[in-house]
């Protein structure tokens, strides 16, 4: 297919899953802050979702303090920010616009309905129909899209291509969200050891595991109390959960080897290389590498991944091509 | 003049006409109610779907509805066939026309078109002298503009030969007439208009160059803001073809190729939807960079067909369509099927005098000009219109003709006061490759405003679904 097709198609897919896990992660924080806790931790949890899309300096730029209305405006209904809801939701309908031809009508139209029943929607429409249905309408319609793309598309390249954005998305957002509320939490956790304090515990990594969908299988999979190791175990080496590191780039990995071309070889290598070393993982050597750091390094190859994919195979130019004057 | 017009569903006596008889008696079984909720839906699934066109001078990327008519505009099967005939008769002669310009010239060289009407016109492309196209086609994809004045008296009002668009829009408001009336498509045989892609890609198949077995097509489009987008992705994804921009493609060796996630691949046909002047900077316009550095060599050396081919402009411009009768006699030797609208050039003296005399009866256009701006309707007009007119015409005659204003027939129509006449015209798509064709049907497009005649959809235009009935009805 035209590389600028898969283009379109694979930052649709990205952008609308940017989206959805903003929203999760939005309505997560929306939660916990219903939890009763001091005002320092609230603005701490606030804080994090900033710095967790690196926007510290875009929200100083507009507001001069944290509060729950202003970064869940920020983050939801800004026009004027690029990595708002609203603009991501915007950026997937211009790209699937900009190749609506490649889509299936199921597909193009659940889309677009999605954005012009956004755009008509104010912060305030948003807030007075209740927030945490707004989250709920965001992950409906997302997985709305997911159902229609899987129930009716042809599996051609347009296919991996959109999968291939969506499952680097999602790598990258989950790797994020743990890493920036692990070291919150941990933080957290290690200050007090009264009533209140595991009861709270309970809440904050209860809410970080809904934000990434996996409270349940937590449950199915540990039958235990919810302990921080094993939230990162979970959403590391987890193979069989969808939001898992590791499951991701099992995905990832599976379609490169379908779209390879001339030119990927190296991309691909890289690929296997970070899912080998994810699948024979062990806890124990991450956590002695310091997650952070361990999480860092992932996010980085993520970036160095998603780079080479789109010089492979968005740009279209070829090392022989005659350069146009 | 909205009185003496012919309505196509009522005669002189508001008598239903008998082609019409089927659904107007379906019609009266209908509550405004039900009748009010079908179009609301059709409203909400254009929307939904997108269907929508970009307005030009409008915010970037601004999008609107042509508002579609429910009620269609039907045309019995033995006009039709007048039609079909006249209109394959008249594309068949002007491609032989474009053909014999930029080769041989027989045509001027008998006198029959005056030779400066021809090559100093400036859609006359010598970048296209002594150069065979395939199948000696020029215009594949035609949209012939018809009116009706009176029973079985159809003219045509313009040829489009360039890059001519709506044939989405015909498409579209079929489906969406079977999906909200399906009752009446099971009474009533009405001819289908489905199959234009697939006629399309057997066209644009059979002109390419020769040699190539399996030919790649591509539809080529400016991109998503231009106004007819939609209808380039529609007609890219109905046929099966890749639809690309100019950064897609580039040359090597006189051959085009499309950047594609396995590499270059070769492409065969392009069916371009941008005009002459865009499409290679290093020929035509520098500036610009929606086209393809070195197509028009490519094209030159046979590696390429473009469609429709560069230069067909000259064929459809004002200054030329008087002539086209002419060229139907010269080529063919055989009298026209459609009338003309009789056409007073303004570069001559004594019809320059006569024009302006009679301003507030006549239409006026530009010669160049396309998409109804530069036009003047004298009966519609104010006398500071006219007389505004009247300057830029004196001062430059040469750029415009004029034509009688032509009672064009009306249509019954949703309005906002409820359902009234309205001026509409037809743009059937005819189809040149191996051979002459065309769907029966076309894209009836509805001027909304009261006794308006200017039907474009950038003007406040709206259209209809166009039904051909199939034999055995009247």
């Amino acid at each position: 297919m035209l590389s600028r097709t898969a283009d379109h198609l694979y930052w649709m897919a990205r952008y609308s899953e940017r989206a959805e896990n903003l929203a999760r992660l939005l309505d997560v924080t929306y939660q916990m802050s219903l939890v009763p806790h001091d005002a320092e931790t609230e603005r701490s949890n606030w804080n994090a979702i900033i710095a967790l899309n690196s926007l510290q300096f875009a929200y100083a730029k507009r507001h001069d303090e944290v509060t729950a209305t202003k970064v869940l405006h920020f983050m939801v209904r800004d026009e004027t920010q690029p990595s708002s809801i609203y603009n991501c939701l915007r950026a997937a309908r211009e790209n699937a616009r900009a190749v609506r031809g490649t889509l299936t009508a199921e597909m193009w139209e659940t889309i677009n309905e999605t954005w012009l029943q956004l755009r008509d929607q104010s912060f305030d429409a948003i807030c007075l129909g209740g927030i945490a249905a707004f989250f709920d309408w965001v992950k409906q319609r997302a997985s709305l899209l997911r159902g229609a793309m899987f129930g009716t598309m042809l599996r051609d390249e347009a296919f991996q291509f959109i999968h291939l954005g969506a499952l680097l998305e999602r790598a990258d957002n989950t790797a994020r969200i743990l890493d920036v509320k692990y070291h919150s939490l941990a933080g957290v956790q290690h200050g007090e050891a009264d009533d209140l304090g595991e009861a709270s515990d309970f809440y904050h990594w209860g809410a970080l595991l809904r934000s990434v969908s996996a409270f349940e299988v937590y449950r199915k999979v540990y039958r235990d109390v919810i302990t921080p190791e094993r939230v990162a175990e979970l959403l590391i080496l987890r193979e069989d959960l969808p939001r898992a590191l590791h499951s991701c780039m099992e995905g990832i990995v599976r379609i490169l080897g379908k779209v390879r071309n001339s030119r990927s070889d190296e991309t691909v290598r890289r690929a296997g290389q970070l899912y080998a070393a994810l699948r024979y993982a062990r806890m124990d050597d991450i956590f002695a590498r310091g997650l952070h750091a361990w999480l860092d390094d992932f996010i980085d190859a993520i970036g160095d991944l998603s780079a080479r994919i789109s010089d492979d195979f968005l740009v279209g130019g070829e090392p022989g091509e005659p350069t146009l004057p | 003049m909205t009185t003496l017009s012919f309505d196509e569903m009522h005669d002189a006596d508001a008598k239903t006409r008998a082609h019409y008889a089927p659904f107007e008696a379906w019609a009266r079984g209908l509550s405004p109610d039900v009748m009010a909720r079908k179009r609301a839906e059709a409203d909400l699934a254009f929307r939904r779907l997108g269907i929508t066109f970009a307005v030009y001078g409008e915010e970037a990327g601004t999008e609107r509805l042509i508002p579609f008519d429910t009620i269609p505009r039907i045309i019995p099967n033995a006009e039709w066939k007048t039609l079909r005939a006249g209109l394959k008769q008249r594309v068949k002669a002007l491609n032989m026309f474009l053909d014999d310009i930029y080769n041989d010239q027989d045509i001027l060289r008998a006198g029959r078109i005056p030779a400066d009407e021809v090559l100093d016109n400036a859609q006359f492309r010598p970048e296209m002298k002594g150069f065979k196209v395939p199948n000696g086609i020029y215009a594949h994809i035609a949209g012939v503009d018809v009116v009706r004045a009176g029973a079985g008296e159809f003219y045509v009002l313009e040829d489009n030969l360039r890059v001519p668009s709506g044939v989405s829009y015909m498409l579209e408001n079929r489906k969406m007439m079977m999906r909200l009336f399906p009752e009446l498509f099971a009474q009533q045989k009405i001819a289908p208009v489905e199959h234009y892609p697939d006629l399309l890609l057997e066209t644009l198949r059979a002109v390419a160059p020769a040699g190539v077995e399996d030919p790649t097509v591509v539809v080529m489009t400016p991109g998503a803001f231009n106004s007819a987008y939609f209808e380039h992705s529609f007609l890219a994804q109905q046929m099966g073809v890749e639809l690309v921009e100019g950064r897609d493609l580039f040359i090597d060796h006189d051959a085009v190729y499309m950047r594609t996630t396995r590499g270059p691949r070769r492409v065969d046909v392009i069916y371009r939807r941008i005009d002459d002047d865009f499409l290679d900077p290093r020929a035509f316009r520098p500036d610009s960079l929606l086209g393809v550095p070195g197509l028009l060599k490519a094209y030159r050396a046979g590696r390429v067909t473009l469609c429709n081919a560069i230069g067909t402009g000259v064929a459809d411009d004002k200054s030329i369509y008087p002539y086209v009768g002419e060229m139907v006699r010269f080529y063919l030797g055989e009298e026209p099927i459609l009338n003309n609208v009789p056409t007073y050039r303004c570069r001559e003296k004594d019809k320059l005098r006569h024009v302006l005399e009679h301003l507030s009866e006549l239409v006026v256009k530009e010669v160049h000009g396309a998409g109804g701006y530069g036009m003047l309707v004298g009966p519609a007009a104010t006398k500071a219109e006219i007389e505004r007119f009247r300057a830029v015409l004196s001062a430059h005659p040469e750029k415009y003709i004029a034509q009688p204003t032509l009672a064009l027939s009306t249509c019954p129509t949703y309005v906002e006061s409820g359902i009234a006449p309205r001026h509409i015209d037809l743009r059937p798509f005819v189809l040149s490759g191996k051979e002459v064709s065309l769907v029966s049907g076309g894209l009836t497009r509805v001027a909304l405003r009261e006794g308006s005649l200017v039907v474009n959809s950038s003007q406040g235009g709206g259209t209809k679904d166009t039904w051909v009935l199939e034999n055995g009805h009247a």
